[in-house]
C-alpha cells in the first residue's frame, strides 16, 4: 500500500481517541515525518549505511579511562544525579543476568522481575525479621533466588521460545500476587520498611556517594564473573543452546543442564541487584515488581544489545539516564520505548551495539 | 451458589473464548503469540464507551438504547479490526522471516504502545459505561441470570459458530487452514498468504473488539490497563484448549471462565488472577498440546 494512504490511514484510525485535532495533528506530524525520511534517503546514500559500526571497546586505555571517571564521579555531581547512577548500576547487575539468559542462552524470560523481587524480600526479611546485617543477609538472599531460579527451570526445561516466554510471565506474576496478598510474611501492599544499608569492615555507610562505591564494586564483580563464565565452555554451551538446541543436543551438550545453569545463574544476578535495591532504598513493596518492571529489563537487554556486555550496560544506561534527562516528556516515556522496541526489530534486531556472533 | 458461580464463569467464559480465538488463529497461522493482542480487546471496549458517548451526545440512545448499542458495536468491531491490520502490517509483517523472539518482542513493543497511547489520549482514570439496559435479573431455578448475561453467552456463541463454519466452508476459511498448515505449499498453489494473514488479524480483531464491548457493559468500568490480565488470560485458554484449534479455544475459554470463577468463590478471590497461570503452567507441562490441540512435535 502507498505509504502516504497508509498515513492517512493510521490517523483516521486515531479519530475516536484524539479527536479530529489530535488526528490532523497526527496526520501533519506523519507527514512531515515521512518527508523529512525521504530526504534523508535521497540527499546521501551514506544514510543507508547507518549500520553503527561493531564497536568493540576492549583498548585496555579506554578502559582505565572509564574506570577513572566513574571513580570520580561522585565528587562532581549533586546527591540527586549519584542517586540516578546508583539506581543505573542495580539495572545494570540486573539487566546483565537477563542477558545470559536472553542474551547468551536464547531463553526469553518475561518475569525476570520475580527474581529481583525475591532477592529483594529475601533480603529484607532476613534483615529486618532475622536482624541480620547486610553482609549476613546477602549470600543467603543470593542462595534463595538462585534456588528460585532452579525451581522456574523445571516446568521451564521442557519449552521453548515463546512458551517459556509465556511461562516465565506467569511465574512472575505469580510472585507478585503472592507478595501482594501473603500480609503475614510480606505486610502485602504496604511493603517492608526498615531494611539497613550495608556496613564496610565496621564503617557505617552513611553518605550516598560511598553506597555509590558499593554498587559500582559489585557491577564490576558482575561484569568480570560473567566475561569469565561466558568466554569459558559454559558460555560457548550458550551459545550452542541459542543458535540451535537440536543440534546442540547432537554435539554432547546436555541441553537440560546448561537451561538450569543460565536460568539459575542469570536469577543469582537477579537476586543481587534485588538485595541492593532494598538496602538503597530501604523500602519496598510489591509494587516495584511488576510485570512492566520485567518488561523494562528485557528492554534494556534488547536495545542495547542481547549477547554483549558492553551493548546492555549502554541499554541500561540510557534507558535510566536519558528519562532523568529528557524529564518534560515523562509522559511519553513508555509511548517511545514501545515504539523503539518495535522498531528496534524492525531495522536493527541485534540491538544499538550488536552481539557477537 | 455452586449453580451461580458456574453461570458467572461461563459469561466470563464466553468473553474469554472470544479472544482466545484471536490468539489461536494468529498462532495457527504464524506460530506468534499476538501479545498485542490484549490491548486490541481494551481499545475495543474504549472505542465502545466513545461511540456511546457520541450517540447519546446526538440524542439516539434515548430514542432507541438497542439502535445505540449495535451500531457502536459495529463501529468498534470495524475500528479494531482496522487496528489490528495496521498493527500486523508494520509490527509483524517486516519480521516475517526474523528470529523466532524478534516479533514476540516487537509484540511487547506494540503492546506497551497502544496501551500508552490510549491512556494518554483517554486519561488514566477508569471511564464508565452508561447503564442503558434494566439490570435486574430473571429468577430461574434459584439462579439469577441478567439480561446482560444473555446477551453475552448468546453472542458470543454465535459469533463462535459463525466463525466456524467461516473457516470450515468458505473458499477463504479454506485458504486459511492451508496457510496455517504450510506457508510454502500455499503460497506455491496461488494464495495470496499477505492477504490471508490480514483477514486472520481483521477478524480476530473483530472478535476482540466485541467481546471488549461486551465486558466494558457487564462490568460498566474500563481502564486502559485491562487488555493486559485479560489478553494473558485468554492466551492460557487458547493453550488449554489447544493453540492453533478453533473448538479448542472456545472449550478452554469456557472451562478457564468456570474454573476461576468457582476457585475465586470457594478458595479465595484475592488470587483469582493466578488461577490462570496455574492452569497455563499445568498444562504445558503435563499436556502442552491442549485439550484438543493436534499433535506436532516440536511445538512446547
Amino acid at each position: 500500500m502507498n505509504a502516504l494512504l497508509f498515513i492517512l490511514y493510521l490517523s483516521f484510525l486515531s479519530l475516536p481517541f484524539m479527536g479530529i485535532k489530535g488526528a490532523l495533528w497526527l496526520l501533519a506530524v506523519a507527514y512531515s515525518a515521512y518527508i523529512f525520511f525521504l530526504l534523508i534517503k535521497k540527499s546521501s546514500k551514506a544514510i543507508k549505511a547507518v549500520k553503527l559500526p561493531h564497536v568493540r571497546l576492549d583498548t585496555k586505555i579506554l578502559y582505565a579511562l572509564l574506570l577513572v571517571l566513574l571513580l570520580a564521579l561522585p565528587f562532581g555531581l549533586k546527591d540527586y544525579y549519584i542517586d540516578v547512577f546508583i539506581l543505573a548500576g542495580i539495572y545494570i547487575i540486573l539487566a546483565l543476568g537477563l542477558n545470559v539468559v536472553i542474551g547468551f542462552s536464547g531463553l526469553l524470560n518475561l518475569g525476570f522481575a520475580a527474581f529481583y523481587a525475591i532477592g529483594a524480600y529475601a533480603f529484607a526479611l532476613l534483615a529486618v525479621k532475622a536482624g541480620l546485617g547486610f553482609w549476613g543477609a546477602l549470600p543467603l538472599s543470593l542462595l534463595i533466588t538462585t534456588i528460585s531460579g532452579l525451581i522456574l527451570s523445571f516446568p521451564a526445561l521442557r519449552l521453548h521460545g515463546d512458551y517459556l516466554a509465556i511461562v516465565t510471565l506467569g511465574f512472575g506474576e505469580i510472585i507478585h500476587l503472592t507478595l501482594n496478598n501473603w500480609d503475614e510474611l510480606t505486610n502485602g501492599p504496604n511493603g517492608i520498611s526498615g531494611i539497613p544499608m550495608p556496613s564496610l569492615f565496621g564503617f557505617e555507610i552513611q553518605r550516598l556517594s560511598h553506597y555509590y562505591y558499593i554498587v559500582f564494586m559489585f557491577v564490576l564483580i558482575a561484569v568480570f564473573i560473567i566475561r569469565g563464565v561466558y568466554n569459558s565452555r559454559i558460555g560457548r554451551a550458550w551459545l550452542a543452546l541459542k543458535d540451535d538446541e537440536m543440534a546442540a543436543e547432537a554435539m554432547g551438550i546436555n541441553t537440560t543442564k546448561y537451561k538450569f545453569l543460565a536460568l539459575s545463574f542469570g536469577a543469582l544476578w537477579a537476586g543481587l541487584a534485588g538485595t541492593l535495591f532494598a538496602s538503597k532504598m530501604m523500602f519496598i513493596s510489591p509494587e516495584s515488581f511488576t510485570f512492566m518492571e520485567s518488561v523494562f529489563i528485557v528492554c534494556m537487554v534488547i536495545l542495547g544489545g542481547a549477547g554483549s556486555i558492553t551493548g546492555v550496560i549502554t541499554g541500561s544506561l540510557l534507558l535510566i539516564v536519558l528519562p532523568e534527562v529528557l524529564r518534560e516528556f515523562q509522559l511519553y516515556r513508555m509511548l517511545a520505548l514501545g515504539t523503539g522496541l518495535v522498531l528496534m526489530m524492525v531495522f536493527r534486531p541485534q540491538g544499538l551495539i550488536g552481539g557477537r556472533k | 451458589m455452586f449453580f451461580q458461580q458456574i453461570l458467572n464463569g461461563i459469561t466470563v467464559g464466553g468473553v474469554y473464548a472470544l479472544i482466545a480465538l484471536g490468539y489461536t488463529m494468529v498462532y495457527g497461522i504464524l506460530e506468534l503469540i499476538n501479545f498485542a493482542h490484549g490491548e486490541i480487546y481494551m481499545i475495543g471496549a474504549y472505542l465502545g464507551i466513545i461511540f456511546i458517548g457520541i450517540f447519546t451526545a446526538i440524542g439516539l440512545t434515548e430514542q432507541s438504547p438497542l439502535l445505540a448499542v449495535l451500531l457502536s458495536l459495529t463501529l468498534s468491531v470495524i475500528f479494531c479490526s482496522a487496528y489490528g491490520f495496521a498493527v500486523e502490517k508494520l509490527a509483524y509483517r517486516p519480521l516475517r522471516n526474523a528470529p523466532k523472539l524478534s516479533p514476540l518482542i516487537s509484540a511487547i513493543g506494540v503492546s506497551i504502545f497502544l496501551q500508552n497511547y490510549v491512556m494518554l489520549s483517554q486519561g488514566a482514570t477508569d471511564k464508565v459505561f452508561p447503564q442503558l439496559f434494566e439490570t435486574k435479573g430473571i429468577e430461574f431455578l434459584n439462579l439469577t441470570i441478567t439480561v446482560l448475561q444473555i446477551f453475552i453467552i448468546v453472542v458470543s456463541l454465535l459469533l463462535m459458530e459463525l466463525l466456524h463454519l467461516y473457516v470450515m466452508k468458505t473458499r477463504t476459511g479454506k485458504a486459511m487452514r492451508a496457510v496455517a498448515q504450510d506457508k510454502t505449499m500455499a503460497s506455491l498453489l496461488g494464495i495470496n498468504i499477505d492477504w490471508i494473514i490480514s483477514i486472520t488479524f481483521i477478524i480476530g480483531s473483530g472478535l476482540a473488539a466485541v467481546a471488549g464491548f461486551m465486558v466494558a457493559m457487564y462490568y460498566g468500568l474500563v481502564n486502559y490497563s485491562i487488555g493486559y490480565i485479560a489478553g494473558i488470560k485468554a492466551f492460557a485458554a487458547a493453550v488449554l484448549g489447544g493453540i492453533g484449534s478453533i473448538p479448542g479455544a472456545m472449550l478452554g475459554g469456557f472451562i478457564l471462565g468456570i474454573v476461576e470463577s468457582l476457585a475465586a468463590g470457594y478458595l479465595s478471590s484475592e488470587y483469582k488472577d493466578a488461577y490462570a497461570f496455574i492452569i497455563l503452567i499445568i498444562i504445558l507441562l503435563i499436556k502442552p498440546r491442549g485439550l484438543l490441540g493436534k499433535s506436532s512435535g516440536d511445538r512446547a
